[in-house]
């Protein structure tokens, strides 16, 4: 008995050595997998990196194949996915949420083969890379046209997890909301998740009822906004994507993450057989990060202001964390005219903490 | 005219076929719904039942088969119990959800160190953890007469609630650079549940929960409380005459539905999943009921109803990225698999008559 269990393993390691020797192997055309943490319809945060997908297959045509899976946890159920789609023979794998970092690179190590990009984390290996978009440029600008529009001063903050990327654009936010509006003052929920309609919904109607009368949301549905546009007289944004379709009520611009230009430079680099494991970081100057139309709810100065500040982040003019800046605290950040850096300490990359005005805290 | 008549008994044959109807119901209108999505019905129906256990990679999914379908098991078989007997547990996620925060809690306050006597004491903490937080609305019952399914329920609440401040503050991973989520227990040999024989897929849980499914049997079958459980679901005025202590059961049976779905969650946390983290829990202790009731609340059944169960999570992600079907579209057809068996129950209680209209 223990004899033949002990065969039918080692048939098995011998089955998945082989199974990763045959998975690297290129066939003429080249395979993309997509791991999604929502459905492909969530108008936001999926649906703009699906577009990216579509985007790779328009632009190689029948040189490509894509496949994805959406909806899938981030736990084990991940790992499983991009398992099987390394065996049926991806070449390149885009894992699409921050929960999938610890699965990414234990799968990453099983097919030395196969290229792994992960989004939003901070784990690199030679054969996985990281990449993720400076979204902290694009809620300065939110926040510039919050502190402007806001009539009560409170901004309700839709938060989904307590993670450096979250806490940044908060932060963002809210420096550029007070430096208008210094009456101004943030309300934040957190919602423990990045797509749920109706824990989206009851966040925006605690906040709206808590005198907020913008919405700024980190979460990937459209259900905040439909929230405000049954309030009434609330703003909101769009987030990850456009949301056009709330222009004519409460969405008076938005963040759009463009993922397109990034998936079919790193396909290419597959093809070209010069992909190299690298950490991308970029915003609006290299087209990240957009903002969506400014609508006409908003003063015509304050959208200038807005689009001047947009053109000032793009070019590196100006970064939205300069000094002088406590923490929440009260102790010193950065000193007058310094700006964050990415990394260290009290780098961008690991940010844990409030500027100093916000009074909600952090959960732990 | 088409009339139900009542059997005098439930048909012992139809027990039996019904969940294998459903399955071909499902089979049907699954392939439907697929043709209506313009994807090959028989491909796709052959995608997810087929490939899991006899493509190419099989040496791959069989393995994922057991990691995917042993929390189910072990937590449905503690659910039946209570089923049986009418007392519902419907928070087995909430348990789920404690035995893991707590079993994992007690390993990494070993951290670093390393010892044989961890991983038991996790498996102890983690049986603790679910069956406490199965007592509250156990206690709440016998003591004050309150419903355990909605206090179960809400439990569920609560309990992710504190998974998530666990995973924020209490066992955060202090080298983690402030993200959440514990430290990652697979890179910690005491409190690590793998594979006890490599790629097999096979850890503790999935032992665990065939002991559970031995014991259960026995339990119904050859042991007086389970006669005692068994008597109290079809014959709860019979069972007080036999002196049975429905307070005394319903703490048994919350109770040891609460252990075993609190030590699911410790050999999830400290093997597949890997670490606390805030959306740590993906739904089994619901998926559990389903299970329960698709295998008749019978031990062995609910082995193959678990089995089947992950035959089609796995089935349908390799669906999913090899024909492109929608998440919801294989949702879809899990959820079918429930309705069409809660439809052809009606077989097993009733007989269909074809009979002509009486005049009055």
């Amino acid at each position: 008995m223990k004899r033949r269990t002990l065969l039918a393993s080692a048939a098995m390691t011998a089955g998945l050595a082989l199974g990763m020797a045959t998975a690297g192997f290129a066939m003429d055309k080249t395979k993309v997998g997509f791991v999604y943490v929502g459905p492909v319809g969530d108008g936001g945060w999926t649906y703009e990196h699906n577009k990216g997908r579509l985007a790779v297959e328009e632009h190689f045509g029948d040189a490509v194949e894509t496949v994805f899976v959406e909806s899938v946890p981030e736990g084990p159920d991940a790992e499983r996915v991009m398992t099987q789609m390394a065996l049926e023979g991806a070449d390149l794998i885009f894992t699409t949420s921050f929960g999938y970092m610890d699965q990414t690179i234990n799968v990453a190590k099983k097919f030395p083969n196969v290229k792994f990009e992960h989004a939003t984390g901070y784990k690199q290996a030679d054969n996985v890379s990281v990449y993720s978009a400076r979204f902290y440029e694009g809620r300065a600008i939110q926040g510039h046209i919050a502190g402007n529009m806001t009539e009560s001063n409170v901004i309700g903050y839709i938060a989904s997890f307590p993670i450096p990327e979250v806490i940044r654009g908060i932060n963002s936010a809210y420096i550029h909301a007070k430096k208008v509006n210094p009456d101004v003052e943030f309300k934040i929920i957190w919602a423990y998740t990045w797509f749920d309609p109706a824990k989206e919904a009851d966040a925006a109607k605690a906040l709206i009822e808590q005198g907020a009368d913008v919405i700024l949301q980190h979460t990937d549905s459209t259900a905040p906004l439909a929230a405000a546009a049954e309030a009434g007289n609330v703003i909101g944004f769009g987030q990850a994507s456009d949301m056009a379709e709330y222009k004519d009520g409460p969405r008076v611009s938005s963040i759009i993450d463009d993922w397109a230009p990034y998936y079919i430079a790193r396909t290419q680099a597959v093809i070209d057989g010069s992909w190299e494991s690298v950490s991308t970081w970029d915003g609006i100057g290299a087209g990240m990060v957009g903002i969506g139309d400014i609508t006409d709810k908003v003063p015509a100065s304050v959208a200038a202001e807005a689009m001047e500040l947009k053109a000032k982040l793009a070019s590196g003019e100006y970064h939205a964390f300069t000094g002088p800046l406590n923490k929440q605290d009260g102790s010193v950040w950065l000193k007058e005219g310094e700006t964050a850096s990415d990394y260290g300490d009290n780098g961008l990359a690991g940010m844990n903490f409030y500027v100093e005005g916000i009074t909600a805290e952090i959960p732990n | 005219m088409i009339k139900l008549e009542k059997r005098p008994q439930p048909s012992k044959a139809w027990t039996y076929l019904t969940p294998l109807l459903a399955v071909a119901l499902t089979m049907v209108v699954g392939g439907a719904l697929f043709a209506g999505l313009g994807k090959d019905p028989v491909v796709a129906i052959k995608t997810i039942f087929w490939e899991p256990l006899f493509s190419e990679f099989a040496f791959y999914y069989r393995p994922q088969l057991l990691v995917k379908g042993a929390p189910l098991v072990l937590i449905a078989i503690g659910l039946s119990l209570g089923f049986r007997a009418g007392i519902w547990n419907i928070g087995a996620e909430g348990q789920y959800i404690m035995g893991a925060i707590i079993g994992a809690g007690v390993g990494l306050a070993f951290y670093p160190m390393e010892a044989f006597y961890i991983f038991p004491l996790m498996v102890i903490a983690g049986a603790f953890g679910g069956w406490i937080w199965a007592m509250i609305p156990a206690f709440l019952k016998v003591r004050f007469g309150t419903n355990e399914i909605l206090v179960s329920l809400m439990l569920v609440y609560v309990a992710e609630q504190l998974l998530a401040s666990a995973s924020l503050g209490l066992l955060r991973n202090p080298d983690g650079h402030g993200f959440p989520g514990s430290r990652n227990l697979r890179d910690y040999a005491s409190a690590h549940n793998g594979d006890l024989i490599a790629n097999t897929g096979m850890h503790w849980g999935v032992v665990a929960a065939l002991i559970a499914v031995i014991f259960a049997y026995v339990l119904l079958n050859r042991h007086m409380l389970g006669f005692h459980i068994r008597l109290t679901g079809e014959a709860p005025r019979a069972a007080k005459f036999a002196g049975v202590n429905p307070s005394r059961l319903i703490l048994i049976c919350l109770g040891a539905s609460g252990a075993l779905a609190g030590v699911a969650g410790l050999f999830e946390v400290s093997g597949p999943a890997g670490q606390v983290s805030i959306d740590f829990n993906v739904g089994y202790g619901f998926t559990a009921i389903i299970v329960a009731f698709l295998g008749r609340l019978h031990p062995v059944g609910i082995l193959l109803a678990g089995a089947l169960m992950a035959l089609t999570y796995i089935g349908g992600e390799i669906a999913q990225s090899k024909l492109g079907l929608p998440a919801a579209a294989i949702q879809l057809f899990q959820g079918m698999l429930l309705f069409f068996l809660l439809t052809v129950d009606v077989l097993t209680n009733f007989r269909i008559r074809l009979a002509k209209r009486e005049v009055a």
